[in-house]
């Protein structure tokens, strides 16, 4: 059964985000690691660029192929895990801990709304067919 | 059979390491019978299969007039027959060809549905398979094959594999093949990693092995593949020969290489291949190498730009990746020298 934090908001492409106050943590989640298969690099953003919402963060490669990363929420960088540039596997063993992937300052945080809840991407993971 | 069963890597290094088992019934096979089976296969492949002995196989391709690549295939001698054993996509097409091109005194049959494959590879495959079989695996040479049975399934079994390891391909009736499945996985302390076709495609990459519809498709010929050595120009007429003598003597335009890429990215099927600025060729297969901790590809370049050493430039989502042409394989297994 994939895993599904309860204190997580999620997308429709896979990512998690996790919020205290206006900071938000960003990452991939269990369902997307296993699609993925082995990640062996990930094209990290600038700490300092601005996203908007689903706008793209950056790529994961696994051996199977590229995926780009969208932001769940708009906002600001501000920190990229460092660890994952040189083992990117840390996101399989690891996503929603070890493996987070960005660290950004949200600059609407009532774009939340519209992300699923941990009930809500579970039903919507179990509709892909897989879980 | 799935992309992985597990992960890539881990199957990937099982094979290398220990011993992988695949799933192959997906592959086509073709019976070849009568007094015109061998006139048959000499005029259609471009190996020369008079110089099969019996229970010896080899690699071979089916050309085109053109002299472009319809399939790589491996055709075995057996005793009364020739089996060829086609990729699964082009089995179809390969008897097709084959029934068109010989009509003389040879039977034709697509057995791909009755028989299953299994392919064991990796340097334990001899002491995960011995237990089990009833011939000597030591006298069972490369590219030799033999019929044993292993839980009582008679098996077609022959040294021959797609991953760079030493280990076997194994036919039995498709009805066996669950059951030839479960008896190499029987002895839980010396079994194989069930592995995917995510680790076939790593595995072949890094022995640089031809993938159809990659390295080799009907608008390539053999010469600039690299693969030269399956084309035995001695042999009396076959299919594309005179355009495969004519592109000796006039010599390749362009040339299959070898590259690392110098990035941790992966240079991906269709990807451009830019030298100086410009593009002048693509990439062909692409991934990362769990063997070498690197990302290497093949691809073609113009052959004056094909030299090992040679820095092209491959862009990958939107920036110029370099990368360095090497010699190939990327991967040769460690060899033992026998006494």
């Amino acid at each position: 059964m994939t895993e599904i934090p309860e204190d997580l908001k999620y997308t429709k492409e896979h990512e998690w985000v996790r919020v205290s106050g206006a900071e938000g943590t960003v990452g991939i989640t269990d369902y997307a690691q296993a699609q993925l298969g082995d990640i062996v690099y990930v094209e990290l953003p600038q700490v300092g660029n601005s996203v908007e919402q689903f706008g793209t963060l950056g790529v994961i490669e696994s051996v199977k192929a590229a995926s780009d990363l969208f932001a769940p929420v708009s906002g600001t960088v501000t920190g990229v895990n460092e660890i994952i540039r040189d083992h990117p596997e840390v996101i399989n063993k690891s996503p929603y801990d070890e493996g987070w992937i960005i660290r950004m300052k949200l600059s609407d945080p009532s774009e939340l709304d519209v992300l699923m809840s941990p009930s809500d991407y579970k039903a919507f993971v179990q509709s892909l067919g897989e879980s | 059979m799935p992309v992985q069963y597990t992960s890539i890597l881990e199957e990937h290094r099982a094979v290398r390491q220990a011993a992988g088992l695949f799933d192959i019934c997906h592959m086509g096979q073709i019976r070849l019978s009568g007094a015109g089976a061998l006139e048959c296969i000499q005029h259609v492949t471009t190996n020369d299969a008079s110089q099969l002995q019996v229970e010896q196989a080899h690699y071979s391709l089916l050309c085109n007039e053109k002299g472009g690549v319809v399939d790589d295939l491996l055709v075995y001698r057996l005793h009364d027959t020739y089996l060829i054993i086609a990729n699964a996509s082009t089995a179809e097409k390969d008897f097709n060809w084959i029934a068109r091109h010989c009509t003389q005194h040879v039977t034709l049959e697509n057995v791909s549905e009755q028989y299953g494959m299994l392919a064991l590879q990796g340097p334990r495959s001899s002491d995960i398979l011995q237990p089990k079989i009833d011939i000597d695996l030591s006298t069972l040479a490369y590219y030799r094959c033999g019929h044993g049975h292993i839980a009582g399934i008679s098996t077609l079994i022959s040294r021959t594999g797609y991953t760079g390891e030493d280990g076997f391909e194994l036919i039995c009736k498709r009805d066996n093949v669950v059951a030839l499945w479960h008896e190499l996985m029987r002895d839980e302390r010396l079994k194989p990693q069930p592995c995917g076709l995510g680790a076939r495609d790593t595995l072949r990459l890094e022995a640089k092995m031809a993938l159809y519809g990659h390295e080799i498709d009907e608008s390539i010929n053999p010469l600039e593949a690299g693969l030269g050595w399956v084309v035995k120009f001695d042999k009396p007429d076959f299919i594309g020969k005179d355009a495969l003598l004519a592109i000796r003597n006039s010599g390749v335009q362009r040339t299959l290489v070898g590259m690392e890429l110098m990035d941790r990215a992966i240079a991906r099927t269709g990807f451009p291949i830019l030298v100086d600025g410009k593009e002048v060729g693509i990439i062909t297969s692409g991934s990362y190498s769990p063997t070498l901790n690197k990302n290497i590809a093949l691809g073609f370049v113009p052959t004056e730009h094909s030299q090992p050493g040679t820095i092209v430039e491959v862009p990958i989502r939107g920036h110029l990746v370099q990368a360095r042409i090497v010699p190939t394989p990327f991967y040769l297994r460690p060899r033992v020298r026998k006494r």
